[in-house]
Parts: structure tokens; sequence; C-alpha cells
């Protein structure tokens, strides 16, 4: 198993928080992991990105060779997209379609989701949306992790033990409602794939 | 033994704290902030008490750690690599003077600048002032250096330099811990005399770590963390500095054709070198950095065996590596994906909302603007991005502290007004010095301290400021009647612009002090009392 994922978002957004689930899940695993993040200037709201890389061989580069991402997993689709050179022919995009807007020449969005829809594997929901419905807005991100799940080669049930693991300080209701945003994120993905 | 997943920075942290370390002291700078975080968390650091706050600047915290060493027992001085200029005195310095308990250097460079001035490359401090460096390929052997790095410095009697780079500081993988050594107890130096260079001291202890050279090369030469590995295909040899060793891994994941060094301690292995160019026609050199093992080998008439490597453009001359350079260096064919589509819009980084250094930016333009552009002189924080649209009001930003001392130079070439504008953190950091030749001399400058009461660019660490910047000023001789404090806040806007307006055009000395904690770090505290009061509930 081999799954090199480019997560991409704006500082900000809490990218990491979708790798310490999937990270936590890897370890449980007894898989290797190698996962590089943005810290520094560019979290003042500029564009960030992390490279995870998860298999069941001993991993090399923190960096993710061009062509070869499995996945590109973004919670803005703009930032899906700034990645597109590293995504293998067979890879898919995964990005929430709600826009983050702090720069004034923020291309129009139809023109970005357009994009993302030229990808011959994609999925584009709206993850603000569907994590409101669940319960919390905050849930986005785990909305996110849910519906890049079923591309990704790890049980299921050890990304929600993965959850749980992370999210066990904050208590139990929050616990549940990452769970169900996880989970619609899964089922959206599975009917839209 | 226990798996861990962390950074590099953090694996570094941990690393000190089971090789026996009492003491870390650093100044926080972006790739190497997590290493000290890092062991403020750690519960073994906390039972310990380790020595864990930080340092008003890398000067003064490797001013420290050597105090600590002199003492007998282990420190980890951290900075990122231009920090190592503000230390550079005392480093230097401290490879003549030599360690008593061991002292481990650490310093993080940032080739292709994510977060910084410049892409230095700290191993040529190392070099310069004949240390031993160490570089780690992975978190795992990050860990083992600085585990057993205390050891090594004690047994070579120098400190030990810790290079690493932004890629490897943060990124994050399974590290292999194992018990925790007990700390030093602390002894004096045996020579009385080791710390005291005067010049007829000085040149004997330099002599000395002149001697030594051959052992800190037979160190290396024995060092498991370098490696020599044989390859069928003699037409290349590959020397790997640090992590560059896993991009030739990753091209070959079975095995490299080539013969190839693992190099990962300094002084150059010669004996290892010498044998890889006995065998080989040509030799690449991979380092992340400036290329400092390719200069050495290529030599100045570069005659003989050919070097190849970023002076010759087998790989760019700048920037960090990737596994994609070192695939096309190798003549490997890289995989292409998709070009990104043109629609894509730039985002840099900006002030978040509310931020307050949008206040002082708002009311510092208005009162500039009748004077033109070219008078604001600034530094290096987040107030930084106030040279960026929309307010695009500063002209400066070189290191820490210059705001102040450039302003005074153009002041003193005739500019009026000169401003300059400072963080908090950074005022402490460097400020202070400038400013005393400023009051000294009277030059006609404005100094705007933006006092957000936290080092905010690399996270919220706190300030070593807080709290006393108006009596470090009058302390300093600002005239108590042009050194104001206030909110900087929108609806103190017009107040802003009015004492703005006033020194400004005062022909001496003035300070201005606009204050509001920095939003972020209100936020972070707010969540953490929040928590706090929900335990104890
Ligand atoms: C010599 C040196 N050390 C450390 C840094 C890293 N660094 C950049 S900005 C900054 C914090 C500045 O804090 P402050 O002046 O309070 O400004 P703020 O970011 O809070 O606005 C630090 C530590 C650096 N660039 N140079
Ligand atoms: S982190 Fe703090 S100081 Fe930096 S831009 Fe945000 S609010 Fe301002």
């Amino acid at each position: 198993m081999k799954c090199d994922i480019v997560l991409a978002g704006v500082g900000g957004q809490g990218i990491l928080s979708i790798a310490a689930v999937l990270g936590m899940a890897a370890v449980e695993n007894d898989l290797y992991l190698k996962q590089a993040e943005t810290h520094g200037m560019s979290q003042r709201g500029g564009a960030v990105q992390s490279y995870l890389r998860l298999s069941d061989n001993p991993i090399y580069s923190d960096l993710i060779p061009a062509g070869e991402a499995d996945i590109i997993l973004s919670v803005e689709p703009m930032e899906s997209l700034r990645y597109l050179p590293f995504l293998s022919k067979k890879g898919y995009v995964v990005t929430n379609t709600t826009p983050f807007v702090n720069i004034p020449n923020y291309p129009e969005l139809d023109k970005v989701l357009g994009e993302v829809k030229k990808q011959p594997h994609h999925i584009a929901i709206d993850a603000d949306k569907v994590a409101k419905e669940v319960g919390n807005s905050r849930a986005s991100n785990m909305v996110m992790l849910g519906a890049a799940s079923p591309f990704i080669d790890i049980p299921f049930e050890l990304i929600e033990d993965g959850i749980r693991k992370i999210f066990t300080r904050k208590g139990e209701a929050i616990v549940n409602l990452n769970l169900e945003a996880l989970r619609a994120g899964r089922k959206f993905a599975e009917a839209n794939r | 033994m226990t798996k861990k997943l962390l950074l590099g920075a953090e694996a570094i942290g941990q690393g000190a704290i089971d090789g026996g370390m009492s003491g870390v002291y650093a100044y926080p700078g972006t790739p190497s902030t997590e290493i000290t975080e890092y062991v403020q968390e750690n519960t073994v650091a906390k039972e310990r008490n380790i020595h864990r706050e930080w340092s008003a600047n890398e000067k003064t915290a490797m001013e420290a750690g050597l105090g600590m060493s002199y003492a007998g027992k282990r420190a980890m001085v951290c900075m990122k690599h231009v920090g190592l200029n503000v230390a550079a005195d005392a480093f230097v310095n401290s490879a003549i003077t030599g360690v008593n308990g061991g002292l481990i250097v650490t310093v993080a460079d940032d080739p292709s600048m994510h977060s910084s001035q410049n892409e230095q490359d700290s191993r040529f401090y190392g070099k310069f002032s004949m240390l031993p460096i160490l570089e780690p390929s992975n978190q795992q052997e990050a860990y083992e250096m600085a585990r057993t790095g205390f050891e090594l410095s004690e047994k070579l009697g120098v400190p030990v330099l810790l290079r690493i780079t932004t890629r490897l500081a943060h990124s994050r993988a399974g590290v292999e811990t194992v018990e925790p050594m007990p700390e030093n107890t602390g002894s004096l130096p045996k020579d009385p005399r080791q710390f005291v260079l005067l010049p007829a001291i000085a040149r004997k202890r330099y002599a000395g770590l002149l001697e030594k050279q051959d052992s800190f090369r037979e160190s290396a030469e024995k060092a498991s963390f370098n490696q020599y590995f044989d390859g069928e295909d003699k037409s290349l040899g590959i020397i790997c500095c640090g992590i560059t060793y896993n991009y030739l891994k990753e091209n070959y994941p079975e095995e490299c054709p080539y013969p190839h060094v693992k190099l990962s301690q300094y002084p150059l292995p010669e004996d290892m070198l010498k044998k890889l160019e006995e065998q080989v026609d040509e030799i690449l050199v991979l380092e992340e950095g400036y290329p400092l093992v390719e200069e050495m080998l290529s030599g100045f008439f570069c005659r003989g065996r050919r070097i190849l490597g970023r002076l010759d453009g087998t790989l760019p001359r700048m920037g960090e590596l990737n596994p994609d350079h070192v695939a096309n260096a190798l003549g490997i064919k890289v995989k292409k994906g998709e070009k990104a589509p043109e629609v894509i819009a730039n985002r840099p980084p900006a002030l978040c909302k509310g931020c307050s250094h949008h206040d002082t930016y708002k009311a510092l333009n208005l009162v500039m603007e009748p004077f033109g552009d070219g008078h604001v002189f600034s530094d290096i924080g987040c107030y930084t991005l106030g040279a960026l649209p929309p307010y695009s009001s500063i002209n400066s930003c070189v290191d820490m502290g210059a705001s102040i001392t450039m302003a005074k130079g153009a002041a003193d070439a005739g500019l009026f007004p000169s401003v300059a504008v400072i963080g908090d953190s950074t005022f402490t950091h460097s400020g202070m010095t400038g400013l005393l030749d400023a009051v000294n001399e009277k030059t006609p400058i404005t100094v705007l301290i933006c006092d957000n009461e936290s080092v905010s660019m690399t996270g919220g660490q706190d300030s070593a400021a807080l709290g006393k910047i108006e009596s470090i000023c009058l302390g300093l001789g600002v005239d108590p009647d042009h050194l104001h404090t206030i909110e900087a806040h929108p609806k103190n806007h017009d107040k802003l612009v009015e004492l703005l307006d006033r020194e400004v055009n005062y022909e001496g000395v003035s300070v201005i002090v606009p204050r509001r904690e920095c939003i972020q770090k209100a936020a972070r505290r707010i969540r953490a009392e929040k928590m706090k009061s929900e335990q104890n509930a």
C-alpha cells in the first residue's frame, strides 16, 4: 500500500487536523508515515500545503515527487488547483467548494469549479454546508477527510478511531459530531464518485 | 523503546531531553521554534525543571548555553539560520574556549526562504569555526544526534553544530525513543583559565583547536551517521549530505547502481571520500543549501575529477532540492502532472482581520502622505506585512533591529522625517541599543514600537518585552514628553493620527507605543482559560 496526499488550504483553515487524524490512523495500522507541513509566514492567510505520505514500506523523501500524488485533498477550491502538477494521472481531486476569499483578485468561482470538474477523477463537495447540516460548521475539515476516505487504503474504522483519539480531550459531544461529519463526507463521495 | 510521531524539530527536543540536557536556550525563529516549544510542553522536562524559557535573542541564548556548559551541565542552544549571525561572536569564540558540559548548537536553515530573508547555509559557520557538524538525514537520526551529541561534544571538548533545514524540521515521522539519561551533576572546568580568552591564553587554546581537527575528522570517519555504499556502475559517485540522501533513495528505493556516500557528520571524512574518488569517473554532490562540499572538492582550477552539483548547473544554484531535481541530475525521467491552470491567483500572507497593526498603518499612512514615499524603515515580524498592499507603508526589512538604526543613519544623512516601525519582541531582541545611539545623539527620528504583547510571526510566544517597554525607553534616556503609549484600536484612529503628526515633526527622538494584544494570541489565551475553568468545574 502506498498513498501520497497533498493537503491544501489557506493558513488558518486548520488542514493539519486532517493530517493528525490520518497520522493517528496510520500509526495504529503499522504504516510508515511522513508528513511535511507549512509553518511560519504563510500561516497568516497565505496558501498552505502539507505532503502526507503513507506506505507499508519505508518512505524516504518528505516531499512528494511531481505527478505522483494519489489525492489532492483541499479544503478550498482554488487551492486544490494549485497542486495539480503533483497529481498522478490516476489521482483524485477532492475539494471543498466553499471559497475562502481573502484576496481582492479571487477568480470567479464558476471558473475555479469549472477547472475542478475538468479533472477526470474529482469529488467537489460543499463541506461547509454538509458540516452545518451535521450540526457544526467547524467540522468541515472532517467532512473533507470523509470525502477522501474511499480513496485512502486504510480501514474506515481506523480513521474513526483516529478522530476519537484526537478529539477525546474536547469531550464526547465533539467526538460524535466529528464522526458524523466524517461519515457524511464519505457518504457523499461514495454516491458521487 | 516507544515510537512517537514527531516533527524533525520535536525529535531534536526529545533527543536532547533523553540525552540528559539541563537547559535549552533559544529565541524563536522558523523553522527552529518547535524544538524549544516541545521541551516547554514535555512532562520529563517539567519534572526535571529543565531550563526552557525563551531568551531575549540568539546571542544571549548562546552565551547562557555556554555558561551552563561551563558549569558542567549539558545545554542546547536553538535558533534559525540568521539567528546565528546574531550569536556569531559567542559561537565562533566558543570553539576557542571549548566546553565543559556538552553543548549542542542547533541551527535550522531555510533554503528557498519559506519564512526568511536569505538562505544562508550554517555549515559555513561550522567550518569557519572549525567545529564538528551533524546533519541528520531523517527524524530518527535527528533524535539520535540530539541524544548523543552532548557526549560527542564532551568527548571532543568543543560545541557541536547540529544543522537541519526546513523540510526536516517541519516534517513528521515515527521516531523510536529510549529512556532519558540522567543529567550531569555539574562541575567547574578543570582548567580555571579555559574560558579566559586573553590573547596569550586564546593563542594556546586556538592552537589546541587546530590540533584537535584530526580527532574531529577521525570521529566523522568512524561515525555511524556516515556510510559508504558500493555500486556496480563506476561512471558516477554520489555524495549525499543530510536529507538529500532521501531524495537519492526516493529515486532508487531498491538499490542505487552508483557508489555513494551518505554524509551526516563533518568535517569531511577524507578517507571515505577518497575511496569514492578512486573508484569513479565523476562525482555528483547533493547538498541542501550552498555548495559547500562541492566547492571544497572542485578546487580553484577544477582540474582532475569532474565534480557535478549546483555550481556546474547539474542542480539548481539556489533553493531547496527535491526528488525531481535529483532525478533530473541522474538522468531519470521525471513524471509530470498537469500544469496548474491560469485561473489561480496568488495568495500571499496578510495581516489577520482585527490585527492591531492595521490601526497603526492606517494612521501612519495618513500622516506620512505629505512627505511622499521612502521615509519609513521597518523590521521583522507580522508588521512587515505592512510592506504589501493595501498599506505599502514601509521601505525596509533587513535584519532584526535594523529599523531604528537605519532610520538613524538616514536621519544623519538629512532624511526628514525618518520613522522606524518595530515590534515589541524585535525591540528587546536588537532595537534597544540602536535607540540608545539615537538618544545619545538626539537624532531626529520617530520610533513606533508596535506592542502586541506577543512574538506573533513565529506563533505567539511570550515576549521578553512584556510590560517593560516604557521603562526601557525611559531608562535609555528617551524624553518622557516624547514617549507616548496609545491603544491601537479603530476608536483611537484620530488620536493616533494627531499624536503621530506631532511627533513625526519633532526634531529629536520620540517613541510611540501603539499597544493591543495580538488577536490570535488573545484567542488562544481565552481558549486555554476556558479549558482550564471547564476542567476545574
Ligand atoms: C535574528 C532573527 N531571529 C529570529 C527571527 C525570526 N522572527 C521573525 S519575526 C519574529 C517575531 C517578531 O516579533 P515582534 O517583533 O513582537 O512582532 P510581531 O510578529 O509580534 O508583530 C521572529 C522571532 C529572525 N527573522 N531573525
Ligand atoms: S498573528 Fe497577531 S500580530 Fe500577526 S497578523 Fe495576526 S493578529 Fe496580527
